[in-house]
């Protein structure tokens, strides 16, 4: 008989008009790493929420080292010794590492805390598993890789033996994620089992020993991750096969849609610039790609480009009109579609429903109101079509309040409501953060018909995939500035690694201009 | 599938919660009328709950005690609308204290001093309270002030700018130290005064608030208007980033939540049914809107019965046998059931999670949408 440290068995939880997990069963032998695979809405955190006590499964049984045991609240999870890294950490940020740490379970004598042993214990721990974490230091002073680390000690410190990683390399560059592997397997060496909640493929390939799938609630299979492919695993998860590789045919780029030129942004952090003499152009028919590991400008640019926040110096061209200055609302009307970085905070209004963010730029256009006052049936029957058009699943349809949806609809939502709109240049950030292969695979396939529709479009993106496989040109940003323009045809992966990090750069030419 | 579940709508879930409040309210006042006089105590709150139907056998006593509480809720319903207007672009107006009295100030100097038309003296105190309202609302958008402490601090300035100009000889009968009558024409023109018993205080005052009411839920829920502020209340980010401008409608939202507030002060104190009296503290009646707003669900026409229940618990009040009680009880149990107003959102959520758990069970074997 295998040694398994968590069965959940058979687990079926049901909301009201779906059936988030269906008679799931998932094994976590010790000491190994076991991926959990799915789609966006897969039911992959309904699961974890079970494990935790969040929900009450309406069937299944949970055991723990083969014993039957009813969690009802996160209490008993941590009892057990199941421990979480949340894909956004639980962090105190004016709190250092060490109290962080300790938060919850304070060691104290006499009411008083008694931090020195638990010091030590961190120090240990961190040592043993090669954490590399400073105690002293405050959480808001470090990266985001190292706060990663500090939720790993959290849940060593508690000697918990079964980790659950949801989607942690969702925040971390290629580095931290190469590091969190080797710290994911020292720790499964160790005997600590892990499971590992992702839909990145690659990961999996390289740390899993198996993988769970699930797909639209239902239970797929568990594999061996040695003896099966990337395309195996996808297609178990979507359903279908995925292609990898973009298709698409090379670039006709006709008139000039976008200049830049030489645009500054102030900081708000520090006294430098955040964006320093950007300058570059996009034309009709290309995707132009900025390239650059997250916090180097990107979204500064980006927001100072739509008017979110002032360019400190230099000119941005619309089609030969000068639009430096112009309000948000003149950009949105004037051709400029926009998929925000964050679609939480810009991009919807989570508390509106579908049919109500469909609208966000275009409410007071008479398609949907006419002297002020909106027409509701428009509005419904616009939604509508957005949803069958680009399969936005919704559980009451066009009345679904947004924030119910899942990360992934809601990211869909965004992007039909942005292409829809009548524009000439996309700028699209991040176009497929957060979803899984098979939402990725649409998305990219409709900004090439986009591009091929005449359409400019500006991608800014941290994942090198879709950068490489996307883009027509990249222009690579580094503290602010572009420091290279390479074509993805030609350039290695190495080699945009080396612009990437700032240890090359293009001098000689003015990078990033087309002529 | 939740649509044939009548408890499954948020709007049937908001009355229930709000009726439930005030049923929880009612049993705390009694336990709190049993608990000082424990042999007069159900006595006691049947005086209260049976209010002035106490003149049932004697109609044109009925309607005319009916009406004085229909005309003592017209303040208390548009306070409550001012705040919730607010509310609606995430704002909590608590200034509506202030501008209330800035509303005041306007129509009884207008009123008594200048001898105005009624409908100028209306104007004048939207208009003055609408100011008030814009001073809070332009600090909030320029300089990030927030509006709570904004609104406090423009809530004492009203009231002792109040106390100057109406404690003025020109306003106050210094002898019997409250303003004096308001002048003929600023007197609000009546309205059905003889189907409720002669009430001289039964004004148009009534149908223009119902008229707000409806008129506040149109803008809200119609009009692009409405549509945009709700966006700002609801993501300031995404407002900005779908080109709205955030500034100018937090400068609106206060100016009109401002305007309704004056318009209630004015209808109000222009039925002559009170005169104002040199006062130490902001009039109640902003700080009972904000649970009126609260009780009736932050819906423009939930406050119309939510302050029509609060007012005829309030005059209920003055039927307690003071041999018994003393009469701050009646004043402590609407306190309480203000005070349970701040749990309609409570109840709301466990009403929703009862509703899911039920539905859980109930329903084998549902399918993916």
């Amino acid at each position: 008989m295998e040694d398994y440290v968590i069965e959940m068995l058979h687990i079926t939880k049901e909301f009201p008009g779906i059936v988030a997990n269906d008679d799931i069963t998932l094994q976590l032998k010790r000491g190994e790493i076991h991926a959990l695979l799915g789609e966006n809405g897969a039911g992959k955190s309904t699961l974890m929420s079970v494990l935790f006590g969040l929900y009450t499964p309406e069937k299944g049984i949970i055991k723990k080292d083969g014993k039957e045991v009813r969690i009802k609240d996160p209490n008993d999870a941590t009892a057990l010794g199941i421990g979480m890294v949340h894909q956004h950490f639980m962090l105190v940020d004016v709190f250092t590492v060490l109290d962080n740490i300790i938060l919850g379970s304070e060691p104290s004598k006499f009411g008083f805390l008694t931090k020195a042993e638990a010091r030590k214990k961190v120090l240990a721990l961190s040592e043993k598993y090669n954490l590399k974490v400073d105690p002293d230091a405050l959480i808001e002073d470090i990266t985001v890789g190292m706060q990663q680390r500090v939720e790993i000690l959290k849940m060593l410190y508690r000697d918990n033996e079964i980790l659950i990683f949801d989607e942690p390399t969702a925040v971390l560059t290629p580095q931290e994620i190469d590091e969190l592997m080797k710290i994911m397997k020292d720790l499964a060496a160790e005997g600590k089992s892990i499971l590992f909640i992702t839909h990145k493929l690659n990961e999996i390939m390289a740390v899993a020993d198996r993988c769970s799938i699930l797909r639209k609630g239902k239970y797929m299979g568990t594999v061996d991750v040695a003896s099966t492919t990337k395309e195996e695993l996808s297609s178990m998860m979507v359903g279908r096969d995925v292609k990898f590789a973009v298709d698409k045919t090379e670039a006709v780029p006709k008139e000039e849609v976008l200049r830049v030129e030489n645009v500054c942004v102030k900081s708000k952090l520090h006294s430098e610039d955040a964006v320093h003499n950007v300058s570059f152009n996009v034309r009709a028919g290309e995707i132009v790609c900025i390239a650059g590991i997250d916090g180097n400008g990107q979204t500064e640019f980006v927001s100072a480009l739509m008017g979110l926040d002032d360019i400190s110096s230099g000119k941005i061209f619309l089609n030969g009109e000068d639009i430096t200055g112009k309000s948000i609302r003149y950009k949105n009307t004037h051709g400029i579609s926009h998929i925000p970085e964050d679609r939480h905070k810009h991009g919807l209004v989570l508390d509106y429903s579908l049919e109500e963010n469909m609208i966000l730029q275009r409410y007071f256009e008479p398609e949907f109101s006419s002297h002020k006052i909106l027409n509701k049936s428009a509005m419904r029957e616009y939604s509508d079509r957005l949803a069958k058009e680009h399969d936005i699943r919704s559980g009451q349809g066009a009345t679904t309040i947004v924030r119910s949806m899942s990360g992934g609809n809601q990211q869909k939502a965004i992007v039909a409501r942005e292409m829809d709109r009548a524009h000439k240049l996309l700028v699209a950030v991040q176009p497929t953060r957060g979803l899984d292969v098979g939402a990725i695979e649409n998305i990219h396939e409709e900004i090439v018909k986009e591009r091929d529709s005449g359409k400019a479009i500006l991608l800014v993106s941290l994942e090198l995939d879709e950068v490489m496989n996307l883009s027509d040109r990249i222009l690579v940003m580094f503290e602010g500035q572009i420091v290279g323009e390479v074509d993805p045809k030609k350039v290695t992966l190495q080699e945009l690694g080396l612009y990437m990090s700032g240890a090359k750069r293009d001098t000689g030419k003015e990078a990033g201009r087309d002529e | 599938m939740n649509n044939k579940n009548l408890f499954g709508k948020p709007g049937f879930q908001t009355l229930l919660a709000s009726v439930l409040c005030a049923i929880f309210g009612i049993i705390l006042g009694l336990i709190i009328l049993l608990l000082m006089n424990p042999q007069h105590a159900f006595e006691g709150m049947y005086a209260i709950l049976r209010n002035f139907f106490k003149y049932s056998n004697n109609s044109t006593n009925l309607m005319y005690y009916m009406g004085s509480t229909l005309v003592k809720s017209v303040p208390v319903i548009l306070c409550a609308e001012a705040i919730l207007f607010a509310y609606k672009t995430g704002l909590f107006n608590i200034g509506a204290a202030g501008q209330y009295t800035v509303g005041i100030i306007a129509s009884l100097y207008t009123g008594i001093a200048l001898k105005w038309n009624w409908f100028l003296c209306i104007l004048a105190a939207v208009l003055a309270a609408a100011l008030w309202g814009f001073i809070c609302g332009f600090f909030k958008a320029y300089f990030n002030v927030n509006e709570v402490i904004a609104g406090i601090m423009l809530n004492w300035i009203a009231l002792y700018i109040c106390n100057i100009i109406l404690g003025s000889p020109v306003c106050m009968n210094q002898t019997k130290s409250e303003t004096y009558n308001v002048s003929a024409p600023s007197m609000l023109p009546g309205f059905l005064r003889g189907l409720f018993g002669n009430n001289n205080y039964m004004t148009i005052a009534i149908p223009i608030t119902i008229v707000v009411a409806i008129a506040i839920s149109f803008v809200i829920n119609k009009t692009t208007f409405g549509y945009e502020l709700k966006a700002t209340g609801h993501s300031k980010d995404a407002a900005k980033y779908a080109g709205m401008n955030a500034k100018r409608n937090i400068i609106l939202s206060l100016v009109i939540s401002g305007a309704i507030a004056g318009l209630a002060a004015s209808l109000y104190y222009l039925t002559g049914i009170e005169h104002y009296k040199i006062s130490s503290s902001v009039p109640q009646m902003g700080f009972s809107g904000i649970a009126v707003a609260f009780l009736g669900g932050l819906n423009p026409i939930g406050a119309i019965f939510a302050g029509l229940f609060v007012e005829y618990i309030t005059l209920g009040g003055q039927y307690l046998n003071t041999n018994y009680y003393n009469p701050q009880v009646a004043d402590l149990m609407i306190a309480i059931i203000i005070y349970l107003c701040g749990f309609v959102l409570f109840f709301k959520n466990i009403l929703n999670r009862r509703i899911i758990a039920k539905s859980r069970i109930s329903r084998e074997g549902g399918v993916m949408k």
